[in-house]
Order: structure tokens, then C-alpha cells, then sequence
């Protein structure tokens, strides 16, 4: 079951689970990936050891999608 | 092209590249040097010209040796932890960081509260609040960066995974984010460090001489 999560004050939050066969549960994940990104988070995937890549849209095929939220010089 | 979209909110900064993360090395050290020559010299000169005036020398020594501990504890200040939240938020961040971490490295931040993550600029030791590259192919460099994700409320372990999903995705444009701290010998910031967070560094130096 692939997740998709928020990295949050309560350490993370599960937004949607999703199975790529199941499309009531793929629309409800894509939904719920559009809203965060509208609210400014960035969606990442880890594309292989020491590797993530910033994606725009869901990928069905991936087991995890974590949101960040933008980083900034201190 | 970078991939990081926080590149796009410092327009004005040039790709921190390699060979620019060189140059910035350079100068930084040149500056160093520039600040504690002319404290040593006016000390030897003063001792030269009137002994009596040894304890206005002894000052003069003293500002060139504060100057560049001064400037490695700003560097140390970005691998030093910072506040935390609740304990179940805690746990639950860490369970997350975990997952992107392998076995090695998962034992490491547990005992340091440190992630190394080796790069192509050389072997990152990421924070919560920045991160430090150990390079020049022996570990003998340390370059701080402060950069952080601006959310005071996030458990210690997703600051740290906010930081690792940056990297990770464009190293060249989260050191091109991040706001230089600090670029001189490992030594120096290993000093200003805990005890428990030595290993970290000391890890990332055997990474980078593979």
C-alpha cells in the first residue's frame, strides 16, 4: 500500500493510502496531494539511495510520497 | 537547472559548485588570516619596541586566537541540537527519518543526532538547523552551512529530514540556499562539538578518504 505523508508538528501524517488498482482510493490520494501542494508543500520521492526528486504530481507507482515545506538560508 | 525551487528565492547567488565551494574555502581562510596576522604582529611589535607593554601584547595574542574560535563555534552552531517537542511527536519524526536512512547511518544519528550522507561535493553531516560538508578527499575540511526549514514547532528529526530531502535532491542548489557559517579545518568545529556528536564527523572524514 503506497502512502502518502506530511511531515508535521505531530512528526507525520498519513493523508492517503493508495493502491494503484483501486481508483476511488487514487482519487482521493491525488486530491489530498493537490491540496498540500497548494498550501505550499513540496512532494518528494526517494529515487534510489541518496537520491529523492521533487515531483508535481502524484506517482501511483511510488510506495512513499513525504510533503516538506520549503527550506531556507538561517 | 536546479531542482530545488528554493534556488529561485536567492536569484542572486551563483550554483555553490565545487569549484566555487573552493574558492569560497579560499577566501574564507585568507580572511581568517587577514583578521589574525595584524593582532600577532602588533603583539610581536609591541614586545619589540617596549617589553613593558607585554600585557597590551598578551591582549593582541588573545584577539588573534578568539577570532577563529569565534568564527568555528558559529560553524559548530549548525550541527548543535535544538529544541524539542513532545515525545510522541519525537518518535514519530524519527520513525519517518529512519526510513530514509540505511542501517549505518540510522545507528550513527542515534547515537549523535547526526545524519552523514555522502554527496558528490564531498560527505554531508546534516542537522537540525544546517548541515557541514567534510571534503578535500582526506575529511580535513569542514564547511557549515546554516540553512533550516523555517518551522519551530517540527520535531528534531523531520527539521533534519526537511534538510535531507533537500539535499538529496539537488545538492548543489541546497548549498547554494544555505548561508556559508563557516569553511576551515574539521579540527576546529569537532572542538566546539559535544562529546556524542564527535562520531559524526569523525564518520564523515572516513567517507570522504574512500
Amino acid at each position: 500500500m503506497a502512502r502518502l505523508v506530511r511531515m508535521d508538528r505531530t512528526g507525520h501524517t498519513t493523508l492517503a493510502e493508495w493502491d494503484a488498482a483501486d481508483p476511488v482510493a487514487v482519487d482521493a490520494a491525488v486530491r489530498a496531494f493537490r491540496e498540500e501542494l497548494d498550501r505550499g508543500y513540496f512532494a518528494m520521492v526517494s529515487t534510489g539511495p541518496g537520491h529523492a526528486e521533487q515531483v508535481k504530481e502524484l506517482p501511483l507507482d511510488a510506495d512513499l510520497v513525504v510533503l516538506r515545506l520549503p527550506i531556507s538560508g538561517g | 537547472m536546479t531542482a530545488l525551487p528554493e534556488v529561485a528565492a536567492v536569484p542572486w547567488r551563483p550554483p555553490m559548485d565545487a569549484l566555487r565551494l573552493r574558492w569560497r574555502g579560499r577566501l574564507w581562510t585568507l580572511t581568517t588570516f587577514a583578521h589574525v596576522v595584524p593582532f600577532l604582529a602588533a603583539g610581536v611589535l609591541l614586545l619589540w619596541v617596549q617589553p613593558l607593554a607585554a600585557p597590551v601584547a598578551l591582549a593582541s595574542f588573545a584577539h588573534a586566537w578568539v577570532i577563529p574560535m569565534l568564527y568555528a563555534a558559529r560553524g559548530a552552531n549548525v550541527l548543535r541540537p535544538k529544541g524539542r517537542s513532545g515525545a510522541a511527536a519525537e518518535a514519530t519524526a524519527l520513525g519517518l527519518l529512519g526510513d530514509l536512512l540505511d542501517h549505518d547511518a540510522r545507528e550513527l544519528r542515534a547515537a549523535t543526532g547526526l545524519v552523514v550522507e555522502r554527496g558528490r561535493l564531498g560527505v554531508w553531516v546534516i542537522g537540525e538547523a544546517g548541515a557541514a560538508l567534510v571534503s578535500g578527499g582526506r575529511g580535513q575540511r569542514i564547511t557549515c552551512f546554516c540553512v533550516r526549514v523555517d518551522h519551530p514547532e517540527l520535531p528534531s528529526a523531520d527539521r533534519t529530514a526537511h534538510l535531507l530531502l533537500a539535499l538529496r535532491a539537488d545538492e548543489v542548489g541546497f548549498a547554494t540556499v544555505a548561508n556559508m557559517a563557516f569553511s576551515g579545518a574539521r579540527w576546529r568545529v569537532a572542538r566546539r562539538l559535544k562529546r556524542e556528536a564527535r562520531p559524526a564527523l569523525a564518520a564523515a572524514a572516513a567517507l570522504d578518504r574512500v
